[in-house]
């Protein structure tokens, strides 16, 4: 049993530090970005927020198969297919909570306008150095929601590792699809058990999340 | 607000009444809720339009992993047959009062083959499982499925199973099992002959009957169908020739 908590808090963990790297470019743009177009980037970014989780798995399935053209350029690397792999369920994953990453911290970053930017140039200091002296550091509250949010959907999720895990022990299968398998083969005690802590898991960080933002509304952080 | 003539409120009551006439049906043709275990969804349908074109019953068929439609009978699913791919949910649903004492019978007996989309990797005698050269192998869930566990039997037999652990990926039920065999993701599979039968290509080995425990389907009639006969009458008409001929069509060995 605890094999399955630390693959689900690894592939989590995994899914954050990736995400808010990823999410952060992204965010930027379409904070700052004037174009009415831009909205097309940003409901394509949303999509997996209204998708069934087993429309992303199929879609997955089927584009980390071996005869699929993605799956191509890693052939050469000796790679049959991305199904049945955690490298698999990350990538999913990633795809599956981006909408929770890029959100927040957008939001953030257009809380701010456009004025520290303007002050931080005036003082000399370079885009990049001021993204990330005064941009990264002024949105830490969207950063820390993002975080949170990732965390815990990535957690939850079900549908999308169901169609593309295969259930491999220490390494494809997690907590939420192995509550499925007991429910499924009849072991509702061992269910009952796995089943109570997702539960306690959820509402500890739900209670955290919103003492973070009452704090944050009270003191600005 | 629109007001209707007295006659456009009688002509709105009489078209609301044959309505209503034509919903209900007359008490000799009625509708039974059926739940088919997932191996068996192709044949069900069948014998279903046949059940229809001979009694005038019709069953309403939802399908799902054994496991899971026993789990939701359990729990006051409105079922009134139960088709399942085992005998063990049939007779603890008999055991918890929650089917009638003495309907349980097995309706087919399932095969399980190996099988690849990739033509020549599945020789006649199942011998690549011994070679090993491939990087994952699909078999359903063996402690929710019974097909799945006739897999592991099958694999234990062979002296292989140890060996091949490691490539085994699971499906929750022998329908995704097959997903992941059908998409090439998993080289080759553990599925029911069923799900093949119709197939051309590929390369398969029928695994002979001896190689695992018979897979043993089982029937049983639910408490919740007292007052339909329809329910009874499909469970009757399984056992009819016609029934009988589509199950072995598909693959299966009639009881």
């Amino acid at each position: 049993m605890s094999e399955v908590v630390w693959t689900t808090i690894r592939l989590a963990g995994l899914t954050t530090v990736l995400l808010l790297a990823l999410a952060t470019p992204l965010a930027w743009w379409l904070a700052r970005n004037k174009s009415w177009w831009k909205e097309i980037i940003a409901a394509i970014t949303a999509l997996p927020i209204v998708l069934p989780p087993t429309v992303l798995g199929f879609y997955l399935l089927i584009a980390m198969a071996p005869q699929s053209p993605l799956m191509a350029p890693f052939h050469a690397l000796g790679i049959r297919t991305l199904n049945f792999t955690f490298t698999g369920l990350v990538i999913g994953s990633v795809i599956y909570s981006l909408p929770f990453a890029v959100q927040p911290i957008r939001n953030a970053f257009e809380a701010m306008g456009p004025r520290p930017m303007e002050v931080a140039a005036t003082l000399r200091a370079g885009p990049l150095d001021a993204f990330l002296t005064v941009a990264v550091p002024m949105a830490r509250k969207g950063y820390l929601a993002a975080a949170v949010l990732v965390f815990a959907h990535t957690v939850g999720e079900f549908g999308v590792v169901l169609m593309i895990g295969g259930a491999i022990p220490g390494k494809t299968q997690v907590v939420s699809t192995r509550i499925y398998q007991l429910v499924e083969s009849m072991q509702f005690g061992q269910a009952h058990q796995l089943a109570a802590g997702l539960l306690a898991f959820a509402f500890a960080v739900l209670l955290a999340l919103f003492l973070i933002e009452r704090r944050t509304a009270r003191t600005g952080l | 607000m629109i007001t209707l003539t007295r006659r456009q409120q009688l002509f709105g009551l009489a078209a609301g009444a044959s309505a209503l006439a034509v919903g209900v049906r007359p008490a000799f043709a009625a509708d039974t809720q059926v739940a088919v275990a997932a191996n068996f969804t192709e044949p069900a349908r069948e014998i279903a339009g046949l059940f229809r074109t001979a009694t005038g019953h019709t069953a309403t068929l939802t399908f799902g992993s054994s496991g899971q439609i026993y789990t939701q009978l359990s729990r006051g699913a409105p079922y009134e047959v139960f088709l399942s791919a085992d005998p063990d949910r049939p007779s603890r649903a008999e055991q918890d009062g929650l089917g009638v004492p003495r309907s349980r019978f097995t309706y087919a007996i399932g095969r399980i083959v190996l099988f690849s989309k990739t033509p020549g990797l599945v020789d006649a005698n199942g011998q690549v499982l011994t070679t090993g050269n491939f990087q994952h192998i699909a078999i359903a869930d063996p402690a929710a499925a019974p097909y799945g566990a006739a897999a592991v039997q099958t694999m234990r037999k062979m002296g292989v199973y140890n060996k091949l652990k490691s490539k085994i990926v699971m499906g929750t039920s022998i329908t995704q099992t097959y997903q992941f065999v059908d998409t090439g993701s998993a080289e080759l599979g553990f599925v029911a002959l069923s799900q093949v039968i119709n197939l051309t290509g590929g390369s398969r080995w029928v695994v002979p009957a001896t190689n695992h425990a018979p897979i043993h389907q089982q029937a049983i009639l639910l408490h919740t169908s007292q007052a339909n006969p329809a329910a009874k009458a499909f469970l009757d008409f399984l056992k009819t020739p016609a029934a009988i001929a589509v199950i072995r069509r598909y693959g299966y060995e009639a009881p």
